[in-house]
């Protein structure tokens, strides 16, 4: 039997129709299959946290989660954050704060502080801290970006 | 080769009984089969879906916890968190919240890892795990269950369905503590959990656990003669110094053998000693290494 699976992914809300390998990881099948490539993958072992996406909200590495188990699930990426091109608030604060230099583990910043935040709407130092704590980051030294995760919680008050 | 979803259990074991591997949230199996470690099972059946699997039922004597209820849950869940603590303390150190939220107990028992975190205080709380197949289910004990690193003594055919947990008597508390280097995305390099009931002031029983000390999680022997007498400075010598005795560990790049065997006291006396504060009515936020300043500072 072929190890060819035909799924559909729903991502940002739209359906997507792909054909993966059984042991295809999800953030590939997003990168290469539905052509979003907001998602990055870093370590490739479930330690640096660029691949992070919302699987039904809940934050998820999919490089280390199978795309043919994410059938049926909402996935949400980097992508479905803006409103067209007005940024979300936590994409304005973490540029304006300067928490943003490659950029690189940006996109799985954004979706753990989006979780954390749809969660949990006014976290304390210590919870956002905690909320990042699966994504790694080699430039910023993350102050900057726990700033920006602040400053978004005040504003959406 | 074949990924099926399951939505009830007699479908996944089904498909177990077919050959076929379950996987919840793959935070093993995917990354293992990555790292290159083992080829990612042909034959696979999704059991995250089945609800019955995801729910915490408490019954007269004994409390079930299905072995699809993520750490997530279980560092949260009010049943847990206040009767059996240990588990909650274990469940919000393992990884960060996303491995948290794909992460179950099964498949953290399951996988049968001696640096395991929910296994010292599922031991301590005198757990038993409930194999299903088929034709029909039984419960065997933690001790019997693993067997060494990575290897445990159920059938192919058999799937991990819940932990049983005998209910906690009134001034009952546990704990479990890490020694950990950072925060987040740790590996346990020893880690204790202890179950203490009090009489008054007075030990009236009480169990320690041991992670990464030896090929599986190990209780202490010995502790009996401590019943009877209060946790004061010498009972809690007496626990770490069988903790070190008893511990047989490795050394590895998380840590020496000698520096495992010391620190596995430390932790056993500190896990006793929080198991004893809650026992007493005390309140510690979970998870107590945070409470008890364990790992590198924020």
């Amino acid at each position: 039997m072929s190890d060819k699976h035909a799924i559909q992914l729903t991502v940002n809300g739209v359906p997507y129709d792909v054909t993966v390998d059984q042991s295809q990881n999800l953030s590939g099948a997003l990168r290469n299959g539905t052509g979003l490539t907001g998602t990055k993958e870093g370590c490739d072992d479930c330690e640096c946290g660029a691949c992070m996406v919302l699987l039904d909200g809940s934050p998820v590495n999919s490089c280390s989660y199978l795309a043919v188990q994410a059938q049926g699930r909402d996935i949400t990426t980097v992508e479905g954050l803006a409103d067209g091109d007005d940024l979300h608030p936590l994409q304005r604060n973490i540029l304006e704060h300067g928490g943003v230099q490659c950029g690189f583990c940006t996109p799985g910043m954004l979706m753990s502080a989006r979780a954390l935040l749809d969660r949990n709407p006014n976290p304390s130092n210590e919870e956002i801290r905690i909320g990042l704590s699966g994504n790694l980051c080699r430039c910023t030294g993350y102050a900057r970006i726990l700033e920006a995760v602040e400053a978004t919680a005040v504003e959406l008050g | 080769m074949s990924f099926t979803i399951a939505t009830s259990l007699d479908e996944a074991l089904a498909s177990i009984a077919a050959g076929a591997r379950p996987i919840a949230g793959g935070s093993d199996l995917v990354v293992g089969a990555r790292q290159g470690k083992f080829d990612l099972p042909a034959e696979l059946v999704a059991i995250d879906r089945i609800e019955s699997l995801a729910t915490i039922d408490v019954g007269a004597d004994e409390t079930s916890i299905g072995s699809g209820v993520t750490h997530s849950r279980l560092m949260e869940d009010g049943v847990i968190v206040d009767n059996f603590t240990a588990i909650a303390d274990a469940a919000a150190l393992v990884g960060s919240p996303s491995t948290r939220n794909v992460g179950t107990i099964g498949g953290n028992v399951m996988n049968s890892s001696p640096a395991m975190d929910t296994g010292a205080p599922l031991v301590v709380l005198g757990a038993e795990a409930e194999l299903t197949t088929s034709s029909g289910r039984r419960r065997v004990g933690l001790d019997e269950l693993w067997t060494g690193p990575g290897q445990h003594s159920a059938a192919a055919d058999e799937l991990c369905t819940a932990l049983l947990l005998p209910n906690r008597p009134a001034n009952s508390g546990s704990a479990y503590v890490r020694l950990e280097y950072r925060r987040a995305m740790e590996i346990a390099v020893v880690g204790a959990a202890a179950a203490i009931t009090l009489d008054g002031d007075n030990i009236d029983s009480i169990r320690v656990a041991l992670t990464a000390v030896a090929p599986t999680i190990i209780e202490v022997a010995g502790l009996d003669s401590l019943v009877g007498r209060p946790l004061d400075d010498a009972s809690l010598a007496e626990i770490a110094e069988a903790a070190s005795g008893q511990a047989t560990p490795i050394s590895d790049l998380r840590a020496s053998d000698a520096y495992r065997r010391h620190t596995i006291g430390v932790m056993a006396r500190r896990a006793a000693e929080a198991a004893a504060r809650r026992a007493s009515g005390e309140t510690i936020a979970v998870p107590v290494n945070r409470a008890l300043g364990i790992g590198a500072a924020s």
